[in-house]
């Protein structure tokens, strides 16, 4: 083991499940609610009123929550339905892996789940919060704060530093050069790249890649992490070594919703979401919203790391 | 963004591709540089015109005969002797205070054609003059070794005389000629001082010359006709010669009895007529260079704009994980602004640096004289160039949308 790996165990338990909720939540509240009066964004309030008012406070809502979601594409002259009504509501907490065969709207979905991307019609809330009616800056800084996004394809930019990479979202968020640095090298240090972070990209394997876009994704502490495909490019070494990751981030409280075709990456999933042209065809459960995700064991994460 | 990390990134941006940022700064560097060095050039030519026209003599207004007559008024006074024009009652009118008082000195001078023979070598001077001591001042004849000839001399009629350096080398061999005599034509002037170069006034050798006294020159090689050839009058400034100028009209009007003033027998040429003339002219040659200078810099500025522009498209993606990650649209429009005016400044200071280097050197035999203005303006305009340049490419960067970036292979 590496003599770094003393210090490990001693990070999980500081970032244990329920006080990495409370913190998030800290956050959140602080994000979406500057002036600290509870109320709901005021970007929310010129929308149509919510016939029954969901009485929960914001951390039991839903954190992501979707009504009747349609979206088309013009191309050319006809009009591709990607998605074609799709409902869904996501608990905080919850590992969702969203499937389906390529056209299936998964990825249509995620990028709306992302912000990427507004629906054509129905609605969206992302945090009790109605996307419709937020603007792109607006937009740019929920993905900024709210969201980690994990790509197949890695998107690290090139010629730069596993660090650099990292600190890029705190960049965006306007941090200070000294906090971003810290902030970034304790990412990379929970992925186990604190030996690596001066390499830049093309120096590091796709697995390696993979997990400083995974530290770049939880930098700014977001309670939603969004992966496209993660394992989509790596070896099945790799591909454990990401999905202990995702399990660890959800065991801390993190909602991860993960799209993939894999099905030994869909059994870490707590829940099981299946799309075919552009609806819900299937939902399934395979373990308790509270918890740990199924397949994820704590004590693994030294062995994969070291 | 934040300024400093807008920078780090456009730094970064520019030194990932160093051959394809240089060949970009390149042209920004051959704009600023053009316009500096063809600036320098236009401006050092008008100050070496200005200087040949001072070296004619300051403030000096030539009156020359008729223009019937005028075609032999150089080389053959000899011969003129029917009707004199230029006369000593002329100069003693041009002397007078009262009525010119803007006039300092007339000079009143003889030309003829003369071959001089010393020691067997023989030589015939461009222009011998017969003149006044006076002619010195005006003509900005100075003296490099020996003595100009005095009044005395001109009184005494002694058949002294002055030469050029051009004379000295080609009568004397470059032999000091004080002392010498000297024959000219079939009379024996003795030459007490060497004159100091002056060089071409772009028409002919201002040191292919021999001044002698008037009255030695009339009485021993042209004869006293009663003419002069010309009369070189100097004002007392340059701020007066037009006053002067007037005056000499004026004067000469009354004492040819002129009929009428607007076609007087006599010719007046001014100085700072054709000081100004020039001036205009080489000020019209600075402006075409700078013109030509601009275009390149144009020219270097759509070069920018033409990188910046494969810069957005190659780094779509880039920009598309950037605002997947929260950057905002002013953060990808600071990024690549930042970038090309980046990109124009360092090529416009390296241009300033060549600029100011290559006018060092004398182009096509004029020495460049740098002009403040035209460093200021070049770098200003470069700097310009490079906003004005990338704000389209930056702009189209910044307003991709995020979906579409990403999805760019």
């Amino acid at each position: 083991m590496a003599p770094d790996g003393a210090q490990a165990p001693e990070e999980a338990e500081a970032h244990s499940a329920a006080e990495a909720h409370s913190a998030v939540e800290a956050r959140w509240a602080a994000a979406a609610d500057p002036e600290g009066d509870g109320a709901a964004p005021s970007v929310a309030a010129p929308g149509p009123r919510r016939r029954r008012k969901d009485r929960r406070p914001i951390s039991e809502r839903p954190v992501i929550l979707l009504h009747r979601v349609v979206k088309t594409y013009v191309m050319g002259d006809i009009e591709v339905n990607a998605l074609r009504g799709v409902s869904l509501a996501i608990e905080r907490g919850d590992f969702v892996a969203i499937m389906g065969a390529s056209g299936s709207g998964k990825s249509t979905l995620m990028n709306i789940i992302g912000c990427l991307d507004v629906p054509s019609r129905g609605r969206y809330l992302l945090d009790s919060v109605d996307v419709r009616y937020l603007d792109e800056s607006e937009q740019a800084e929920i993905r900024n704060h709210k969201i980690g996004f994990v790509f197949q394809s890695f998107n690290l930019i090139p010629r730069t530093t596993a660090a650099h990479n990292v600190e890029l979202p705190l960049v965006y968020a306007r941090m200070n050069g000294k906090e971003r640095r810290r902030l970034a090298l304790e990412a990379l240090e929970r992925v186990g790249l604190g030996d690596r972070v001066d390499h830049l990209p093309n120096e590091l394997s796709g697995g390696q890649q993979q997990r400083v876009a995974v530290a770049r994704a939880i930098v700014t502490n977001p309670a939603l992490i969004l992966a496209d495909e993660p394992t989509g490019n790596l070896d099945s070494v790799a591909t454990a070594d990401i999905l202990q990751v995702f399990g660890e981030l959800n065991a801390e409280g993190r909602t991860v919703v993960i799209i993939t075709h894999e099905n030994e990456v869909a059994a870490h999933a707590k829940r099981v979401i299946r799309l075919r042209d552009g609806l819900v065809i299937e939902d399934v459960r395979q373990g308790p919203l509270v918890g740990p995700p199924p397949g994820y064991r704590p004590d693994a994460t030294q062995e994969v790391w070291a | 963004m934040i300024g400093k990390e807008s920078f780090t990134i456009a730094i970064r941006g520019i030194l990932a591709n160093k051959l394809r940022s240089g060949l970009t700064m390149l042209g920004i560097l051959i704009g600023v540089g053009a316009v500096i060095v063809l600036v320098a050039v236009g401006n050092g030519s008008s100050k070496a015109v200005q200087k040949r026209i001072d070296s004619l003599g300051t403030n000096i207004i030539t009156v020359m005969r008729g223009f019937n007559r005028g075609a032999g008024g150089r080389g053959g006074a000899g011969t003129q002797s029917q009707r004199s024009f230029l006369t000593p009652t002329d100069v003693a009118a041009l002397q007078d205070k009262t009525q010119a008082p803007d006039i300092k000195s007339v000079s009143p001078t003889m030309s003829a054609t003369v071959t001089a023979t010393w020691q067997g070598s023989t030589y015939s001077p461009s222009s011998f003059i017969g003149s006044t001591p006076s002619i010195a001042e005006a003509s900005n004849y100075q003296v490099a070794a020996g003595t100009f000839f005095s009044q005395n001399d001109l009184d005494q009629h002694n058949q002294v005389a002055v030469v050029g350096q051009t004379v000295v080398k080609n009568l004397f061999n470059g032999a000091n000629p004080i002392g010498q005599e000297v024959q000219l034509n079939r009379s024996t002037f003795t030459i007490i001082g060497t004159l100091k170069a002056k060089g071409s006034n772009g028409f002919q050798d201002q040191d292919d010359v021999v001044i002698a006294p008037l009255t030695s020159v009339e009485d021993n090689l042209t004869g006293s006709t009663g003419s002069y050839s010309s009369i070189i009058v100097e004002a007392n400034s340059r701020g007066v010669q037009n006053q002067a100028e007037a005056e000499v009209s004026t004067i000469l009007d009354s004492t040819h009895k002129v009929a009428n003033p607007l076609n007087p027998d006599f010719r007046i040429l001014n100085q700072a007529s054709l000081l100004s003339t020039s001036q205009s002219s080489s000020q019209v040659f600075t402006v075409l260079l700078g013109a030509v200078a601009a275009i390149s810099l144009l020219v270097g500025g759509i070069g920018v704009m033409n990188i910046m522009l494969v810069t957005v498209t190659e780094r779509t993606r880039e920009i598309g994980i950037r605002k997947a990650i929260g950057a905002k649209k002013g953060d990808i429009l600071g990024q690549f602004m930042t970038e090309a005016v980046l990109l124009t400044v360092l090529g416009g200071i390296f241009g300033v640096g060549a600029g100011l280097l290559g006018s060092q050197f004398k182009i096509v035999g004029v020495k460049p004289v740098v002009q403040l203005y035209s460093v200021a303006l070049a770098f200003g305009v470069a700097l310009a160039v490079g906003l004005f340049f990338g704000i389209y490419p930056a702009n189209r960067a910044a307003s991709l949308r995020p979906i579409e970036a990403l999805r760019y292979e």
